[in-house]
């Protein structure tokens, strides 16, 4: 048997979030055939969900005056806790004021500066000038010096995507929508394209193409509390450490937002602090400026999420029956604001919790949020390992965030990676040619073919997907959080070893017919449990704290031993990820002091 | 707590054989149970083969609309405790069924976009060393309303018009349509939009029944922006006319 349909195209984009949208449209500018796959409708992506806003130095707003490219690189860094590639960082926050401005051309409706004086809720006056009046405004943000986050009210991702999706609509890119690619086709050295499931229909269907573009979006959905999207489980990261020769880099580093609401755990967004939100304990105390007097709720995520749960620790948290949360104090800011510029996590906590915030507290917890890890790429975006492969966005390491990503720099960097990315992927493709190695096509679509088969007859037996879904879920919850020590991964280690072997063999208790959605959740289900235990190893072996990497048991950042990036491979056969590392590079800014979060206190006790 | 009883749609067409049918489940209501984790739940515990789509299951991207005891409504913020203990779950009407709850609403929005040119139209090439242009921040909030629709189709469901013609545009559609229309970087002129949807297909089409006014899980104020429209698509018409062209 064989595919029954092939498409061939000059660049094929898996993906079709900012990032796999935008890089389309680069490589479709320089004249390139593109298709795009997309597991739902495009303007579903995850990218939707982004609400605060994108970080771009315009220095428009009363507060972002005097800010640049200089001043967002040097928050970007520090934010990273110096684990990113400072070569990326600088492209970046140079492109990103462009990206914004782009997209302003292509309709994307920014909030912009109203002049006049205005009161803060910390007290402050602030003066929004004549002259910058009507230019794109921005709000605060976490570990940001300057007011640098741009935004439409708190529905910024919608917006963008909306956008951006013109464009993909207006250029005539061919897009297919609910379409899984379920592994690369490769022969070691060039990466040919994909095998894929058409989600309609459950037929097997092969992309080729001269160039890959990974675009898939985080695994936060690894962990049983996430905000992140259902579709988010690293299942494009995974199909390319299938290979065996493309590495994940850095998986241990796992963002975990300070406000993610309780118990559905969905976003609410750091705007929400940005315009003067306040997070309270159990006696309604302000307790944030204690532990950081400086930037207070808005210290970077990690350095948030830590202080909140320290907190909990010590009692202070609200009970309830789904554990100890704190609460999100954003009445102050007036009905006219939240309902306004804050309107979007209004609405999500009225339909969730039946709260109005802008009367009552919202119940909120560190939830797992962003994965800084994915498939390792050069600054290019080029994956090592094999020739034509790329990837992008959140599924990448490209290596903007290190250990610990800033707010409103996600978003920036979906777009601005399509635009460096993009433009890389199209000089890469103008240059490459098409391989139409038959046999190797055919073999890797019968192995598919062939797990499908087992899947359905149970051959290799009859493990139930769901239970080693939840297996894996709450194992991350319980090992693999926002504190870490060397014993509880070891036993996360484990037992995600023993989930990873049941996985091996699930047998379906449906017949698998059509697009049968168990199916899906079974053959992606091995790829998952070896990202899964990527991050569990990677955190076990990486004995220092950086950014989210929070080691109890070896409190300090540790410079002269891990300044380095961990590169997971997966050696076919085996049941462990395999580490190695490499360097990591601090070409203009040396590791120093962050300026806020637990080393900086500790430097001021001294 | 209750016991529920969800009566569910199942056909799946890429089964040879199979039929429509409504099929029923039960589950024990959990505190605070909505929609998206009641379906889940039937899938992992009860019927694997159960198709469903969500996607942020926070009311924002739109992809689990159905129509729930015969609303169109987003499942993932349908709450259990303001249903009866009896649900019925029915895939969303004039879509194309994928199988059970799923539609291929994807399809439908990508030829709609296609249809009325939902992009800005604009002759300016992008400078990359330039500001951007201004713009008040209350247009930049006109224009956000309408611009949040999340494409869910809930309205289209709801409407009598686009149940009887398949090529009526929705008020989804004529919302799309205001959102250009309402964005100065938009060049297109009352004409050009006339030439998109100042017919049957567009804003005359509709009736005027409303529905997706009430059903709309965005609460965009659909009957002002379709108002919008028309008079403007109206006084276009008649300018046309006057002009001597032809308008059916």
């Amino acid at each position: 048997m064989s595919a029954k349909h092939t498409f061939i195209s000059d660049v094929l984009v898996v993906g079709a979030g900012l990032a796999g949208n935008r890089a389309a449209i680069a490589a479709a500018e320089a004249g390139l055939d593109v298709i795009i796959l997309s597991l739902i409708p495009p303007r579903r992506s995850h990218s939707t969900a982004a609400q605060g806003g994108m970080q771009a130095a315009l220095g428009n707003s009363a507060l972002g005056k005097g800010d640049s490219p200089d001043v967002h690189f040097a928050d970007t860094v520090k934010g990273s806790d110096w684990g990113n590639d400072q070569e990326v960082a600088r492209m970046f926050v140079e492109t990103s004021p462009i990206a914004v401005r782009q997209l302003s051309q292509w309709g994307v409706p920014w909030n912009r500066v109203v002049a006049g004086k205005r009161k803060l809720p910390d007290g402050r006056e602030v003066e929004d000038t004549k002259d910058k009046e009507g230019y794109i405004t921005a709000r605060d943000f976490g570990g940001t010096a300057k007011w640098r986050t741009c935004y439409t009210a708190d529905g910024t991702g919608h917006t963008m995507v909306y956008a951006v999706d013109t464009v993909v609509c207006k250029m005539g890119i061919t897009t297919h929508d609910r379409i899984e690619a379920i592994s690369l086709i490769h022969d070691g050295v060039n990466c040919l394209g994909v095998v894929a499931r058409n989600l309609r229909n459950g037929d097997i269907v092969t992309y080729l193409a001269k160039s890959t573009v990974i675009a898939t979006g985080g695994s936060g959905r690894l962990y049983a509390a996430s905000t992140n999207a259902v579709i988010c489980n690293g299942a494009g990261g995974a199909i390319c450490q299938a290979t065996g020769i493309v590495p994940l880099g850095n998986m241990e580093a796992v963002q975990f937002h300070p406000t993610g609401m309780v118990p559905v755990w969905i976003l609410m967004t750091e705007g929400a602090r940005g315009d003067g939100g306040y997070l309270l304990d159990k006696n309604l105390y302000r307790f944030m400026p204690d532990y950081e007097p400086k930037k207070k709720e808005l210290a970077s995520r990690d350095v948030v999420s830590r202080r909140m749960t320290q907190h909990m620790r010590k009692g202070l948290g609200v009970d309830s029956k789904y554990g100890p949360h704190l609460w999100l104090d954003i009445r102050h800011l007036g009905r006219k604001w939240v309902w306004s510029n804050l309107r979007e996590i209004a609405n999500i906590s009225m339909n969730f919790n039946g709260i109005d915030p802008a009367t009552s507290l919202v119940p909120v917890r560190p939830t797992q949020h962003y994965t800084m890890g994915g498939v390792r790429t050069n600054k290019d975006g080029a994956a090592y390992g094999l020739k034509g492969l790329f990837a992008l966005g959140e599924a990448a390491c490209w290596d903007l965030h290190g250990f610990n990503r800033l707010g409103g720099n996600s978003v920036a960097e979906t777009v601005v990676s399509g635009m460096i990315v993009g433009d890389a992927v199209a000089k890469y493709t103008l240059g490459a040619t098409q391989n139409y190695n038959y046999k190797l096509i055919e073999d890797f679509v019968k192995i598919e073919e062939e797990r499908i088969k087992n899947l359905i007859s149970g051959k290799n037996g009859r493990e139930n997907v769901y239970d080693i879904k939840k297996g894996v879920e709450n194992a991350m919850m319980d090992h693999v959080g926002i504190f870490r020590t060397g014993p509880d991964l070891e036993q996360g280690v484990a037992k995600l070893q023993e989930l990873y072997k049941r996985s091996l063999k699930i047998g379906l208790r449906s017949s698998g017919q059509g697009a049968n959605p168990e199916l899906a959740d079974a053959l992606r289900q091995p790829g998952l449990c070896r990202t899964a235990l990527s991050i569990c190893y990677g955190a076990l072996m990486r004995t220092e704290s950086r950014g989210s990497h929070s080691r109890e048991d070896f409190p300090k950042r540790d410079d002269v031993n891990w300044l380095k990036r961990t590169l997971a491979y997966w050696k076919e056969g085996s049941d462990l990820p395999t580490l190695d590392y490499e360097p990591v590079v601090c070409k203009e800014l040396p590791p120093g002091d962050r300026g806020y979060g637990e080393s900086s206190a500790a430097g001021k006790d001294k | 707590m209750r016991q529920l009883t969800f009566s569910i749609f199942r056909f799946n067409p890429n089964i040879p054989g199979d039929k429509p049918r409504m099929q029923e489940y039960k589950l024990e209501e959990q505190d605070g149970m909505s929609m998206f984790v009641a379906l889940t739940k039937i899938r992992e515990e009860l019927d694997p083969t159960l198709m469903f789509d969500f996607v942020c299951r926070a009311a924002i991207c739109g992809s689990c609309a159905m129509l729930i005891n015969g609303r169109p409504r987003l499942a993932c913020k349908t709450l259990a405790k303001n249903m009866p203990s009896r649900i019925t779950m029915m895939p969303l009407p004039v879509f194309k069924l994928i199988g059970d709850l799923c539609v291929d609403t994807g399809t439908w929005f990508k030829d709609l976009q296609i249809k009325t040119e939902a992009w800005v139209h604009t002759n300016k090439k992008f400078d990359p060393k330039a500001l951007e242009e201004k713009m008040d921040n209350e247009v930049a909030e006109k224009i956000y309303e309408p611009d949040r629709c999340v494409e869910c189709g809930c309205c289209v469901a709801a409407c009598i018009t686009a149940n009887i013609r398949d090529d009526f545009i929705g008020a989804t559609g004529i919302n799309r349509v205001a959102r250009f229309m309402l964005d100065p970087r938009d060049e297109r002129s009352d004409a050009d939009y006339f030439d998109v949807v100042g017919n049957e297909e567009g804003t005359f089409g509709c009736v005027g029944l409303m529905g997706c006014d009430d059903l709309c899980p965005m609460e965009i104020p659909l009957q002002e922006n379709l108002a919008y429209v028309r008079r403007k698509m109206a006084a276009a018409g008649l300018k046309l006319q006057f002009q001597g062209v032809k308008v059916s």
